[in-house]
């Protein structure tokens, strides 16, 4: 073998190398989990919310934690559905220029990249101004800001590919506007529009940073939108240093829930895209 | 008033077309107006500790001592610069590395198969890595790595915080750099193979060279990602504002200080400027980099790539 063989030999095993590791650490953190997790979780654990003395040991679950998790999840993600929908919808050249939408999009960028925590931050100002303490309220609307940017370019990514012949088509029958994007494009461009809401809810609920100082924490079940709620991700976080293995083990369990739920959104996720599929026309 | 009329003499058809247009003009502008008044607020917000303090004192300064009046950033932003470095020096060779691989020798179906495990690990949520980073990193420092490099550590410090936040922008830089390698014409490797290039060279003198401005802006957005990740970081890099002398001690990093200290700031005077301070150099510093990703992506791929 010579020199050039030997390299492209060594680079190979190199690149092998680099893709287990990659990989590995994948399957590492979800095994981590699973195994953690799966021996800490039980019916009681899933059913109750914290009892006395549960940061010390004492008994009770994670019902707080879950619910607080959907009620937060899910309403930033019925939030940030209706404004980005529009702006998706918007961002098409019925609606606006090209340079118009060039400077919405790079907005949308640079609003992906911003760390999380400075919007609860940003949140924690405006509450602090307006004088509300934490609550369900503010961790909604903190999870919405970070949610629009990745749900409207899913949604913009697909009402791109609908192709325009199709529109133009049911202009022609005299159809206006918004009649066609609300039946024509959206219909056609459901399977990247649901991929995208899941997206946005998946990153959601995992999103510990935001809610930290606007959804606050607490024992009970939320009743209000003005009550302080626990997270998923909150729980973990609070929990996982503790010294008391008891306490540890609940947010092994948190996490199983978390990741459950997150994988379970990105299997159906692919699902109904596939589904959906069948409505394209082209 | 002149749309007021136009507006009353409209049928229902154009009634609700006028009105979805300015709901959804409305949204657009919010949104482009969000990004401006997050900085707007987070600078009129630490006013106060900058009229206190010029900005230089407050960035060179060491000392960070709130009772005291002694707001010095430089360990929190060394620190952040420590792990962030740490993270994308084992974080770029083995993402560019593997989506060479991906890329380059794998087939359509294998392809497949990577492409969702890849998904998945973008899609776990922070907080879940740094459990991993406690349950698995901590004790491999403390036990294993730190004593055979003569070193004692409980753990916590920034190598485990630079380790964890390098898996987790493995994702980022490999679903780019796949894309990237992948758009690069068929007809270059011919050439290079043409005049007798083994599959390496051409990846090494063509391919990679013609993607390498895909990788760069892939390596400032992983870079971008990495320095604003707060959760994890915060949960193992220890959390303590001093100038780490080796990688074993615990440090911080802006976003970990800010979430692990917001909640005691309403005691002392400033401190909750100089938090919001923190947070504006943070988004100031992770805009810059996005800002860099982007501009060198329209610059190599026209504006069709956005």
């Amino acid at each position: 073998m010579n020199f050039r063989k030997i390299e492209e030999y060594i680079f190979k095993i190199l690149m092998l190398t680099s893709l287990i590791i990659v990989l590995g650490s994948l399957i590492g953190i979800i095994a981590v989990v699973l195994i953690k997790g799966g021996a800490a979780i039980n019916w009681e654990m899933l059913t109750t919310t914290p009892k006395g003395g549960f940061y010390m040991g004492g008994g009770g679950g994670i019902l707080n934690a879950i619910v607080g998790s959907i009620y937060l999840a899910s309403g930033a993600t019925v939030l940030a559905f209706f404004i980005s929908i529009g702006i998706a919808i918007y961002l098409q050249r019925e609606f606006t220029s090209d340079g118009a939408a060039g400077i919405i999009r790079a907005s949308l960028d640079i609003l992906w990249g911003i760390p999380s925590i400075v919007y609860g931050v940003f949140c924690f100002i405006i509450m602090m101004y307006l004088g509300v303490g934490t609550c369900l309220l503010a961790g909604i609307v903190a999870l919405t800001m970070l949610e629009i940017p990745i749900m409207t370019r899913g949604m913009d990514e697909a009402i791109k590919m609908v192709p325009s012949e199709l529109k133009e088509s049911t202009y022609v029958l005299g159809s206006n506007r918004i009649e066609t994007a609300v039946k024509v494009v959206l219909r056609q461009g459901l399977p990247g529009i649901t991929s995208g809401i899941l997206l946005a809810f998946g990153r959601g609920i995992g999103d510990a940073a935001s809610i930290l100082f606007t959804a606050g924490f607490s024992d009970h079940i939320a009743t209000s939108l003005f009550d302080s709620a626990a997270a998923l991700p909150t729980m973990i976080f609070f929990l996982s240093t503790s010294p008391i293995p008891e306490v540890r083990d609940r947010a092994y369990a948190a996490a199983f829930v978390l990741l459950s739920i997150v994988l379970l959104i990105s299997i159906i996720s692919r699902l109904l895209t596939n589904k959906f599929s069948k409505y394209i026309i082209k | 008033m002149k749309t007021l009329k136009r507006f009353i003499r409209m049928d229902s058809r154009k009634r609700k077309v006028f009105i979805s247009t300015k709901l959804m003009f409305a949204a657009s502008v919010l949104v482009c107006a969000l990004l401006f008044l997050i900085v707007i607020i987070l600078f009129s917000s630490s006013a106060p500790l900058l009229k206190q303090h010029p900005i230089t004192d407050l960035l060179f300064s060491s000392l960070w001592n709130p009772e005291r009046g002694d707001f010095g950033f430089y360990p929190i932003i060394i620190g952040t610069v420590y792990v962030t470095a740490i993270a994308m020096l084992f974080s770029v060779p083995v993402a560019v590395l593997s989506s060479i691989y991906i890329a380059e020798y794998t087939k359509g179906r294998v392809m497949q198969i990577i492409k969702p495990f890849i998904d998945i690990l973008a899609g776990i949520p922070s907080v879940v890595y740094g459990m991993c980073a406690i349950i698995v990193l901590v004790p491999l420092v403390r036990d294993h790595i730190a004593p055979f490099f003569g070193a004692s550590s409980t753990g916590f410090c920034v190598l485990t915080a630079g380790m964890i936040l390098s898996v987790m922008i493995f994702p980022i830089i490999i679903s780019i750099c796949v894309e990237v390698f992948r758009a690069v014409p068929d007809e270059v490797r011919e050439v290079s193979y043409a005049i007798g290039a083994t599959k390496w060279e051409t990846i090494k003198h063509v391919v990679f060279r013609a993607a390498f401005p895909g990788v760069s802006s892939a390596v400032l957005l992983g870079f971008g990602r990495a320095f604003g990740e707060t959760i994890a970081v915060c949960m193992v890099v220890g959390n303590i504002p001093q100038v780490a002398s080796s990688v074993f001690e615990p440090g911080t990093t802006l976003a970990a200080f800010i979430a692990s200290n917001f909640g005691e700031m309403m005691s002392v005077p400033f401190y909750y400027s100089a938090m919001m301070l923190m947070a504006l150099v943070l988004i100031l510093i992770v805009l810059i980099f996005n800002i860099l990703a982007k501009i060198i992506i329209r610059r190599s791929y026209g504006g069709g790539k956005t």
